[in-house]
This record gives C-alpha cells, sequence and structure tokens, in this order.
C-alpha cells in the first residue's frame, strides 16, 4: 500500500538529512543564546523558581500553552488520529476539556495559598513535614512518567531527521539529545525557561497554523472531502468513526473511559503547570493566563484534527507506521509532504524547541519540588541558604534528566500522548483529590491527605507496571517478558476512585483535629489573596 | 525579599477566623462555591456522556450529517465550543462578582490599596 501514497518515501528523507539539520541547528542554537540571555537576572530562589512573579497573564497563559502542547499534543496526538481516527481526537477533547477543572476550582485559588511548589498549598494548614515530602515524591513520580514521554519523543524525532531506524542508534540519540535539555535547565532557570515556552509557543501555532491552512486549501477548504481522502488512502471508513483503537473488546471499552478520566482530571493536578500559576503577582493574572492559554489551547487542538486526518490522507498510515520515529512522525512527515525539506526542517526545530521546553519546565518543577521541600524543609529544617537550595535543585536536575534518558530509551516507539496520559493519570490519582479536598472540604485532615496521596499514587505505578504497557504484548517496554495481570493500559478509572475515597476515609478515621485558625487563614487567603507573595521588585 | 517579610508579617497578625465568619466572607464564599460547583459538574458530565457515546453508541456517533461530517465529530466540536462558552461565561462572573467583594476584604485586612502589580499604593499600612 506504500506504493499507493506517492509523494513521501522516507528514503528521501535521508538525501535532505543534511538541510534538515542546518535548519535544525540554527533553531537550537538561537534559543539556546535566548536562554543565557535570560538567565542573566537569576538572583533569588523566586527568580530562579518563579521568574520574580515578574510576569503578566498574557505572557504566563502563552508559557502555559507552551509548556503544555508538548510533543504529546503534536507528534503524539497527530499521530494518533492519522493512525486511530476519531479515537486519537480523544485525546484533544480530554486535553482541553481539563483546563475548567484548573480554572475553575484550583488555579487562582492555588495562587493565593502557595508560594513556590504544589506542597506549598497542600501543607498549608495540615502538618508540614509528612505532607511536604508526600507531596514531593508525587511530584517527582509525575514529572518522571512526563518526561519519559518527552524524551522517547524527542528520539523519533531526531531519528526521523536522520534516518536512523535501528533499536543501538535511537537510544543513541535519546542519550545525546536528553543531555543537551539538561544542558538548558541548568543554564537558564524558570525565567529563561519561561522565554522559551513562549517563543515556542508562538513558533508552534504558528507552524501548525500554516500546515492547517496548506491541508485545507488541497481539499478546497472542505473538511468532508479531507475526511473523504483520509478514508480514500486508508481504505477504511471507519476511521471517522469512533471504536478503530478502542471498540475492539469490553476491556478496551473501558479502557477509553480510564483514559477520558485520567485526561480530565489530569491536568488541573499537574505540579509543572500548578508551578507556572506562580509566576504571575496576582490570582487575577493567574485567571487571565488560564483563559488566555484556554484559547490558545483549543485552537491548536483543532489544528491538529486537520492535521492528523492530512497525514492519513496524504502519507497514509502504512509509511508512518514504517517510518523512524512510527506513529510520532505523523506530523514531520505531513510537512515533508507539504513544503520539503525547508518546512519538514522548520517542523522538526520547533517540535524539538516543544520537546526542549517542556522538559526544561517539568525538571525544573521536579528539582524545586525536592530541593525547596525536602531538601530546605525536611532535611536542612529550614535552615538552608537560597544558594545551597538551589545547588541542591540543579543537582536534582542532573539526577531526574538521567532518570528519564534511560526510561526514555524503554519507552522508545511508543505513542507520545499515550505516555503522557499515564502521567495525567499518576497526577490525577496522587494529587487531585488532596487539592481538592485541602482547598473545600473544613475537615480534611493529615492522615486523609496521605492516604490519598500515597494510595493514589501507588495503585496508579503499581497498575501500570502490571499493565499490558509493561510488559505482555509485542509493543511493551519489555516486550519478553509477561506480568500484565491488570488488563487496562490506563489505571486512572481504578486510581482516581480511589485516591477520593481514601482521602475521605483518612480524614472521617483520624482522631487528630486540624488547626482551624490555619484553615480559617487557608480559606480566607484562597478567596481573597490577603497576604499573597507579590512581584519582586528589581 | 525584605519586601515579602513585611507582607507575611502584616497577614500574621490578621484574626482569619474572625474574617472568616464575617457575613462579608460568607457571601464571597458563597458567590464562588454557587457558581464554580453546578458549572463543574454540569461540565463534567457533559464530557463524560460524550465519552460514553463514542465508547458505547459507536453507531449513532457514525451517523452522517453533511458529507463525511458524522454526530461523533460534531458533537467533539461542540466539546470545544462549550469549554470555550463556559471559560468567558466564568470570567465575566469572576470579574463581576467576585473581585469587587475580595478586593473589598482584602482592603479592610490590609489597610491599603493594590496596584495592578498587586504592590501596595496610596494609604497607610495598618
Amino acid at each position: 500500500m506504500t506504493l499507493m501514497v506517492p509523494a513521501v518515501n522516507v528514503a528521501d528523507l535521508k538525501d535532505t538529512t543534511l538541510l534538515n539539520m542546518g535548519i535544525f541547528a540554527l533553531f537550537v542554537a538561537i534559543t539556546m543564546v535566548i536562554v543565557i540571555k535570560a538567565s542573566r537576572n537569576n538572583k533569588t530562589a523566586a527568580d530562579y523558581y518563579a521568574a520574580g512573579r515578574s510576569f503578566s497573564g498574557p505572557q504566563n497563559g502563552t508559557a502555559i500553552a507552551g509548556d503544555y502542547l508538548s510533543a504529546a499534543s503534536f507528534l503524539g496526538i497527530t499521530g494518533a488520529i492519522a493512525i486511530n481516527g476519531y479515537d486519537g481526537f480523544m485525546y484533544s477533547i480530554g486535553f482541553l476539556v481539563a483546563w475548567l477543572v484548573a480554572l475553575l476550582l484550583v488555579a487562582e485559588l492555588l495562587r493565593n495559598t502557595g508560594k513556590f511548589t504544589m506542597a506549598d498549598v497542600l501543607s498549608f494548614r495540615l502538618k508540614q513535614r509528612p505532607v511536604r515530602i508526600a507531596a514531593a515524591i508525587s511530584t517527582l513520580a509525575v514529572c518522571f512518567f512526563y518526561l519519559l514521554a518527552q524524551m522517547a519523543g524527542a528520539g523519533s524525532l531526531i531519528s526521523l531527521l536522520l534516518g536512523i531506524s535501528d533499536w543501538g542508534g535511537q537510544a543513541l540519540v535519546i542519550i545525546v539529545v536528553g543531555a543537551l535539555m539538561i544542558m538548558y535547565v541548568l543554564i537558564g532557570g524558570m525565567k529563561g525557561t519561561t522565554w522559551v515556552q513562549i517563543i515556542k509557543a508562538m513558533l508552534l501555532i504558528a507552524g501548525a497554523a500554516v500546515m492547517t491552512f496548506w491541508v485545507l486549501a488541497i481539499y478546497g477548504f472542505n473538511l468532508s472531502d479531507l475526511l473523504g481522502g483520509a478514508v480514500e488512502t486508508s481504505k477504511n471508513p471507519n476511521i471517522l468513526n469512533p471504536g478503530l483503537q478502542y471498540g475492539k473488546t469490553e476491556t478496551s471499552k473501558i479502557d477509553f473511559l480510564s483514559l477520558g478520566l485520567a485526561l480530565v482530571l489530569g491536568t488541573a493536578a499537574l505540579p509543572h503547570v500548578l508551578m507556572r500559576f506562580y509566576t504571575v503577582p496576582t490570582a487575577k493574572e493567574a485567571r487571565k493566563s488560564v483563559v488566555w492559554s484556554i484559547w490558545l489551547i483549543g485552537i491548536f487542538y483543532l489544528f491538529t484534527l486537520v492535521l492528523g486526518y492530512g497525514a492519513a490522507a496524504l502519507v497514509g498510515a502504512d509509511t508512518i507506521k514504517a517510518a523512524p520515529g512510527g506513529v510520532n512522525s505523523a506530523a514531520p512527515l505531513l510537512a515533508f509532504h507539504l513544503g520539503g525539506p525547508l518546512l519538514l526542517g522548520f517542523i522538526s526545530a520547533v517540535a524539538f524547541a516543544t520537546i526542549l521546553a517542556v522538559v526544561a519546565g517539568l525538571t525544573i518543577t521536579a528539582a524545586a519540588s525536592f530541593a525547596h521541600d525536602i531538601y530546605a524543609s525536611v532535611i536542612a529544617k529550614g535552615k538552608a541558604d537560597a544558594d545551597t537550595e538551589v545547588k541542591v535543585a540543579r543537582r536534582t536536575v542532573v539526577v531526574i534528566g538521567l532518570l528519564a534518558i534511560v526510561g526514555g530509551i524503554f519507552a522508545n516507539g511508543q505513542n507520545v500522548a499515550f505516555l503522557v496520559a499515564l502521567a495525567f493519570a499518576v497526577a490525577a490519582s496522587a494529587n487531585l483529590p488532596t487539592i481538592l479536598y485541602s482547598l473545600f472540604w473544613r475537615r480534611f485532615t493529615t492522615q486523609g491527605a496521605l492516604w490519598s496521596m500515597y494510595g493514589g499514587l501507588s495503585a496508579a505505578i503499581i497498575l501500570i507496571a502490571l499493565s499490558p504497557v509493561v510488559s505482555g504484548t509485542k509493543t511493551s517496554m519489555i516486550p519478553g517478558a509477561n506480568f500484565a495481570v491488570f488488563p487496562l493500559s490506563n489505571p486512572g478509572i481504578v486510581s482516581i476512585p480511589l485516591a477520593f475515597f481514601l482521602g475521605w476515609l483518612g480524614t472521617v478515621l483520624d482522631k487528630r483535629k486540624e488547626d482551624v485558625t490555619k484553615q480559617a487563614e487557608m480559606e480566607v487567603r484562597s478567596l481573597t489573596g490577603v497576604g499573597a507573595e507579590k512581584a519582586t521588585n528589581h | 525579599m525584605g519586601h515579602d517579610a513585611q507582607e507575611t508579617d502584616a497577614a500574621a497578625a490578621v484574626d482569619f477566623k474572625e474574617v472568616q465568619s464575617t457575613e462579608q466572607f460568607k457571601e464571597l464564599r458563597k458567590r464562588h462555591r454557587s457558581f464554580v460547583f453546578p458549572l463543574s459538574i454540569a461540565f463534567l458530565l457533559w464530557y463524560f456522556a460524550y465519552v460514553l457515546l463514542a465508547d458505547y453508541a459507536v453507531d449513532f456517533m457514525s451517523t452522517k450529517v453533511w458529507g463525511n461530517i458524522n454526530i461523533g465529530l460534531i458533537l467533539g466540536l461542540l466539546q470545544f465550543v462549550s469549554t470555550f462558552a463556559i471559560t468567558g461565561w466564568y470570567v465575566s462572573y469572576a470579574n463581576r462578582k467576585l473581585d469587587p467583594i475580595a478586593a473589598e476584604i482584602r482592603q479592610e485586612i490590609e489597610g491599603h490599596e493594590f496596584d495592578q502589580h498587586g504592590n501596595p499604593v496610596g494609604g497607610t499600612t495598618k
């Protein structure tokens, strides 16, 4: 069937490798300069973690979009729609609707109560040490899963550009790319990262807009004809209908529901997204930034629908699956089909910058969480000076980065959007119940928080480890073994309700009562913004 | 950072339990919750109705309405529309009903006004 699709031939890519890489390298060099320039002003901890709280709502909203529109959104969703049709569209919808949870229930209240990390809010009126440690551990776990997905995406992308299709070569690519990304974070801090995210969000949305316009132009701006083209190339009318991927068995249908649950509840519990709300000076700016990002993200996801079906129609699922990078190469291959090596180089560079920016955001969140919540508050018992804290944060960046590289090598070849959905499931299980309970439930106690966080986190991780994602099928991370006793590939439908239940149970069984004064303070602060951290003056 | 410390001190002297029990604060909490809770339940129900339809009512979702565009695609796009609409609605509600009363309470506690960056301007510190 590959012969039926004329324009894209993966072998052609090798002839243009130099040009692709040239455009790509130029772009990476430019972003590097920006990061170095932006990092000159990193003086205090508030600078390093929260960019001095100096960003405006629209700036931060664009940066949030940059943080959120990761390789999963661009490479993953486009690939998922190109191959699985309508079922891939589910990611776009879930990823977007989830923002309403953040907007209505979390963003502003969180901005008003916290300082640097998610743990600031969760431990506000509960016992500091245990809750802080639990929040930091779950932050590290979520960041790890999210990072692993980005590393796998980076591997796919560069392998495609260089035409490397063997496993060892791709592993090497992931190592090099991962090391490069760690460098960025070490140099840039939050301010550098935020600027990369703003620039990259604009380039990504512009690039996707151009490709969308181009694809639609080919089909005379008629969506119906584009869909018809996808059916024709795939020779499968079901690509337009739900169920191509998840409709096969009763188990896979429940898996779809589980995915839907994890997607919609995950966003408002992602530590790296929550941390972005601290880079603005007030709750009102936090609200503005969410609104801004909802619009940008929503419009981008409308583009991915066209790009996904465009790749299905113009490139074809078989060509995509056979290319180095597999399902994640749909968007770059579509770019190559439309605009040749020039557009491929540009789109790949943008995709790479996307991954880079997200990796930076994630590692900085993980590092801040470890340095601020575990090192400064627990190990050094609040006696660490800011310099040591930032030093610890930088070391954490290196460790987290290395772990993600190893994970990325094993996850190579899996759809990036799918991997990110696992991170969403972990976040929604470990963090969301405690965030909501501590903001809205007066009686909530430390024991409830700990049961919910540790219970949700371990349930999610254990179920992923025992799922077909890790073992038991040809596409698993460890294809040789089979210990997949849990049938669903996304654990959300079990672990999220369990975490909510444990939070409730731990609280009603707790004989200790929490400090009512602290509860009053948290409630008043969260709604009014009294005493919230202000912008630092330079 | 000295500025931060000063702010925290000012807030530490406040009797939050007393503020919490004022009618004004209760009104703010009521306005906030009576808006965000029902709306959250509504959009989650609408989202899960959509997911369940895509999961278990494949034939219905595959019904073609216009050319190759089927009900599934239309409902999916309506999820986008509802998300944008709810966002707009909440922002207008928060600007009209929540922000003024929150600002009043904050002024009473902190005794000074804030510029758009949240820094105190004019007025005197209590």
